[in-house]
């Protein structure tokens, strides 16, 4: 699990921004990536991977791995580490391949 | 995997391709000791360069018995795949449902029309059946069809397996039935020395009673060796891979086809470019890439995850060669652009003739011969 | 919405906005040279100043005085007048017929793929973790050090519960200390530098007393040592998931004669930093195996200069070095490459070098101590058994093994028969691994061995981006041959 560090008195005041995470609501802070706010909510993993089912999450954290896949908006496979959060973003955990939508 | 110094083979395929190990395959219960001499992991291997499209309806224009040997193979094909499973527990993924050729706008439609109709008129030509679908009829078939394909060539005997599962299948087959494969042992030179064909290679010289000449755009520099005249071209085809999905697409095209495991392969170019397959073109990668979003639109947020080339075996007429040299007898030699379409045939039906030590009389068109002709 | 017909041109195209590409743009540009620099994330600073201008962790002592350098690249990058695209990623070039480039990116924000012509290139494209293979590695729970570093000074997030470092490296108690400074509590560091290692390192020793990391190194790990347990000569690490949650439940590991398990929240991987070399292998660039670092480096000369004309490299992803010698580094590749677009001679390119390569001795002393203490131990480079090695397609090391056996001539090879290196990762985090295994198995050295073919596009990009790109008459009928 992960957690916020405490504001400190010279951190600059934060600034909350509300997406939802499979429908649910969640409060990150503006600045966030995806990756990020989902650890912060104690979610460490968000996806179901293509081969296996496996559970995966964020592991390197720099775009490299291709393990923090999620839908973002409805676009499926998108990296979470990549990808800052927006007012009203709409994540979806990547269950396994995604859809090919015609 | 050490051959000892003494060893004679019965048969030395040079070349552990599709071609070469389809051949091996066919001949391990047919001769003793068979050893497949293969090269090192950075070579010209077409063998990984493969759409996996088991194709009969673009095949033999200008050569009606290319199209019937085509033909016999993927009939052929689903005994093969049967056995390889039931040998190694290898399912290769044969899925033999029909496959289309997309056609867009009148112009094309109107030149392949007529394209196909010339080479059914082919004397040698095995008919078979074949059909010109309009857009409705080809949606049915792959499900969110751009409107920009107007028609399409459907024919029920064409289909996909998975090469690569094939390849492996083969060489799982080789330990199961004693065949040596012998990797980092590309050949140099050939020798005949008292009836015996003497293989010099960087590792050892391997000798062989025949050999089979199965070594691809290899061929080129080998044939000569055994006074077979194999004038060869190399031509670069670029194949853009997409990411795994859902499975959607069932009918395969000749340009986008989805493979058992969920990822796409979109292709393909043919191109000169001597034996440049280390590098993939933008425009060319462009061109792919813009045709297949319009045979099939919803692909255009899915991502490719690679891009290669790989130069395809053909020899200069682009048909298959199969032979025994007449000054060499015992050499034989075995070249297509197709390894994965006619793998069938070359384990089933050419190996037996290699082991008999004669070419049936039918192959007769695939020999080098036609070349001599060529020349003068 | 721009094409083809908004390309842009530049001289020079830097491509990472680390300390190596800030650095180049910023004397390029100074030099006179129209330069562009290019970076994935959406601001500079690469991943050792990752966040620097926008970190909620604003406490400098949090971070500490190395991180916050970073600072100083930035206000005379911002007025040295190169163009600067954020968030955008660069997957192909093109060699063009005047010599010059043609570089395909596409922008995160608005999924399109464009084109930019340049004369020259610097890749600064730094480094990556290097594969850190043990059972568990791929659950939800386990993180690289460098993943966990990134959560930090991005968001200020840090891990709750019991957390364990695993590994070794430098970054390992970089991390620990920082961690110490915010107040986070760590369980243990699991040190896997085999005991007497140290050994190995001594020749250096002498370098390394004079280095400039001495000082700095020994306060950070008394510090670290004083507040955490450390496990040293630690081998066997497992990660061990909960009973059908399919996440981290439980570490096991061995240190003496003893095995120890225990129940853990997080743990965080590290042993070390590899150049990051898919873009520079699909340019075509040599490259040779290091015997220091067991991995691959691209070929360079003293400027950075490869085998392929017009491209240099600049950073990590030439040779681990450092954040100071990238910046030197960084330097001295716009100085070459200045010269070798003729905007300055070669005595005054050699000239303005000098110091650069005064700087950068002195910034690269000790390393060859580090490198030797911290070299990985082959176990943790060669797996066995069931341990993931392509985490992208699932291929375990008996598989890469037992094909090895059976003869498989090489990675590419390997790839062809159980598709490890296929997947997205485009064989970042598999490609050093498989090397070493059919290394282990066949009894040859890496270096013969090879490793994957790599090919444009060296990222993921979607169909429709590709699509955007410029055909020619030749690529049409290249492709699309019906002819009446």
């Amino acid at each position: 699990m992960f957690r916020r560090l405490e504001a400190g008195p010279s951190d600059p005041a934060p600034r909350t921004v509300r997406i939802t995470v499979d429908g649910a609501a969640l409060d990150c802070r503006e600045g966030d990536s995806v990756a990020a706010a989902l650890f912060a909510a104690g979610i460490p993993s968000c996806r179901d991977t293509a081969v296996s089912g496996a559970k995966r999450g964020p592991f390197c954290m720099m775009g490299l791995c291709y393990d923090c896949l999620v839908g973002i908006d409805g676009r499926p496979n998108q990296q979470a580490c990549m990808t800052k959060v927006r007012e009203g973003m709409a994540v979806s955990r990547q269950m396994g391949a995604r859809e090919v939508t015609i | 995997m050490a051959t000892p110094s003494n060893t004679v083979h019965d048969i030395a395929i040079i070349g552990g391709g599709l071609v070469g190990s389809a051949i091996a395959y066919g001949l391990r219960d047919k001769a003793r000791k068979i050893a497949v001499l293969d090269e090192g992991d950075v070579a010209l291997r077409a063998s990984r360069g493969n759409f996996g499209l088991i194709w009969l309806q673009s095949k033999g224009y200008g050569m009606g018995e290319y199209s019937r040997w085509t033909f016999h193979s993927v009939r052929q094909w689903p005994r093969f795949a049967a056995q390889l499973r039931d040998e190694t527990g290898i399912d290769v993924a044969l899925e033999q449902q029909g496959g289309l050729t997309p056609l867009m706008g009148d112009y094309e439609t109107e030149a392949r029309l007529a394209w196909m109709q010339r080479l059914m008129a082919q004397p040698a030509v095995e008919p078979f059946e074949w059909k010109l679908l309009d857009h409705r009829q080809a949606a049915d078939l792959v499900p969110g069809l751009g409107k920009d394909v107007t028609a399409a060539i459907w024919t029920p005997h064409d289909g996909i397996v998975n090469p690569l599962k094939l390849l492996r299948a083969l060489h799982t087959a080789f330990q199961r039935s004693g065949v040596s494969y012998l990797p980092h042992h590309g050949v140099q030179k050939i020798e005949r020395i008292s009836g015996v064909f003497h293989l010099a290679t960087p590792r050892a010289t391997i000798r062989a009673h025949k050999i089979v000449l199965a070594a691809g755009l290899g061929n080129q520099g080998l044939s000569g060796q055994v006074n077979l005249l194999l004038p060869m071209a190399p031509q670069r085809g670029q194949i853009i891979v997409l990411e795994r999905t859902r499975r959607l697409l069932e009918t395969p095209m000749i340009t986008l086809r989805q493979n058992d495991e969920g990822s796409w392969l979109v292709g393909d170019s043919q191109e000169d470019a001597g034996y440049a397959d280390h590098v993939v073109t933008l425009p060319v990668l462009a061109t792919l890439a813009d045709r297949a979003v319009r045979t099939l639109p919803a692909l255009k947020e899915v991502r490719a995850v690679r891009a290669w080339s790989a130069l395809r075996v053909k020899a200069r007429d682009g048909f298959p060669v199969y032979d025994q040299s007449a000054t060499h007898p015992g050499a034989f030699v075995a070249t297509c652009h197709s390894g994965v379409t006619l793998a069938a045939i070359h384990a089933l039906t050419l190996a037996p003739m290699i082991a008999a030590g004669e070419l049936a009389a039918d192959l007769a068109p695939f020999s080098t011969r036609r070349f001599h002709v060529q020349e003068t | 919405m721009s094409g083809p017909d908004e390309m842009q041109n530049c001289d020079l195209l830097v491509i990472g906005a680390g300390p190596a590409g800030l650095s180049a743009a910023t004397r390029a540009a100074g030099l006179g040279l129209d330069t562009v620099l290019i970076d994935e994330q959406p601001a500079p600073g690469g991943q050792i100043y990752r966040a620097i201008n926008s970190t909620p962790v604003q406490n400098r002592a949090i971070l500490g005085a190395d991180y916050w350098h970073g600072l100083d690249l930035m206000e005379p990058f911002r007025r040295c007048g190169a163009r600067y695209i954020a968030g955008a990623t660069v997957w192909a070039m093109n060699r063009l017929e005047d010599g010059g480039f043609e570089v395909a990116h596409t922008t995160t924000a608005d999924h399109q793929a464009h084109l930019l012509q340049t004369r020259h290139v610097i890749l600064a494209t730094g480094a990556q973790e290097r594969p850190f293979p043990v059972p568990g590695w791929t659950l939800p729970g386990v993180i690289t050090a460098g993943a966990a570093q990134i959560l930090l000074k991005t968001s200020g997030v840090v891990p709750g519960g019991t957390t364990v470092l695993a590994g070794g490296g430098p970054l390992l108690y970089l991390l620990a200390w920082q961690y110490l400074n915010a107040g986070v509590k760590i369980h243990s560091i699991l040190e896997t530098t085999p005991p007497g290692q140290w050994r190995h390192a001594l020749p250096h020793a002498w370098s390394f007393l004079r280095s400039p990391y001495l000082g700095k190194g020994m306060k950070l790990l008394r510090a670290v040592r004083a507040a955490v347990p450390v496990v040293t000569g630690a081998t066997a690490i497992e990660a061990l998931p909960g009973p059908g949650t399919g996440q981290l439940a439980q570490l096991r590991y061995s240190a003496g004669k003893q095995t120890r398990t225990l129940a853990v929240d997080q743990l965080l991987l590290h042993q070390g930093v590899v150049p990051n070399t898919n873009l520079s292998r699909a340019i075509g660039v040599d490259h040779a195996w290091s015997e220091r670092q067991d991995c691959w480096e691209p070929v360079v000369d003293a400027f950075g200069a490869t085998s392929v004309p017009q491209v240099t490299i600049a950073g990590d992803g030439a040779g681990i070095a450092g954040a100071i010698a990238a910046e030197h580094r960084g330097c001295l590749a716009a100085l070459h490459a200045a010269a070798s677009l003729g905007r300055i001679d070669d005595k005054a390119r050699d000239h303005a070098a000098a110091p650069h390569r005064a700087a950068l001795a002195r910034a690269t002393r000790g390393r060859e101590f580090f490198d030797a203490l911290y070299r990985v131990p082959q176990a943790l480079r060669r797996p066995v058994g069931d341990v993931i090695v392509c985490r992208c397609e699932e291929v375990t090391a008996e598989e890469v093994r037992q094909a090895a056996r059976l003869g498989c001539q090489g990675p590419n090879q390997m790839k062809a028969f159980l598709r490890c290196g296929m997947g997205p990762c485009q064989g970042r985090f598999c490609g050093l691994t498989v090397t070493e295994l059919i290394a282990d198995e066949q009894g040859r050295h890496p270096r013969e061995v090879g490793y994957y073919r790599v090919r444009f596009p060296v990222k993921p990009v979607t169909l429709g981006e590709i699509a955007t790109l410029p055909q020619t008459d030749a690529s049409r009928s290249a492709v699309v041959r019906f002819k009446k």
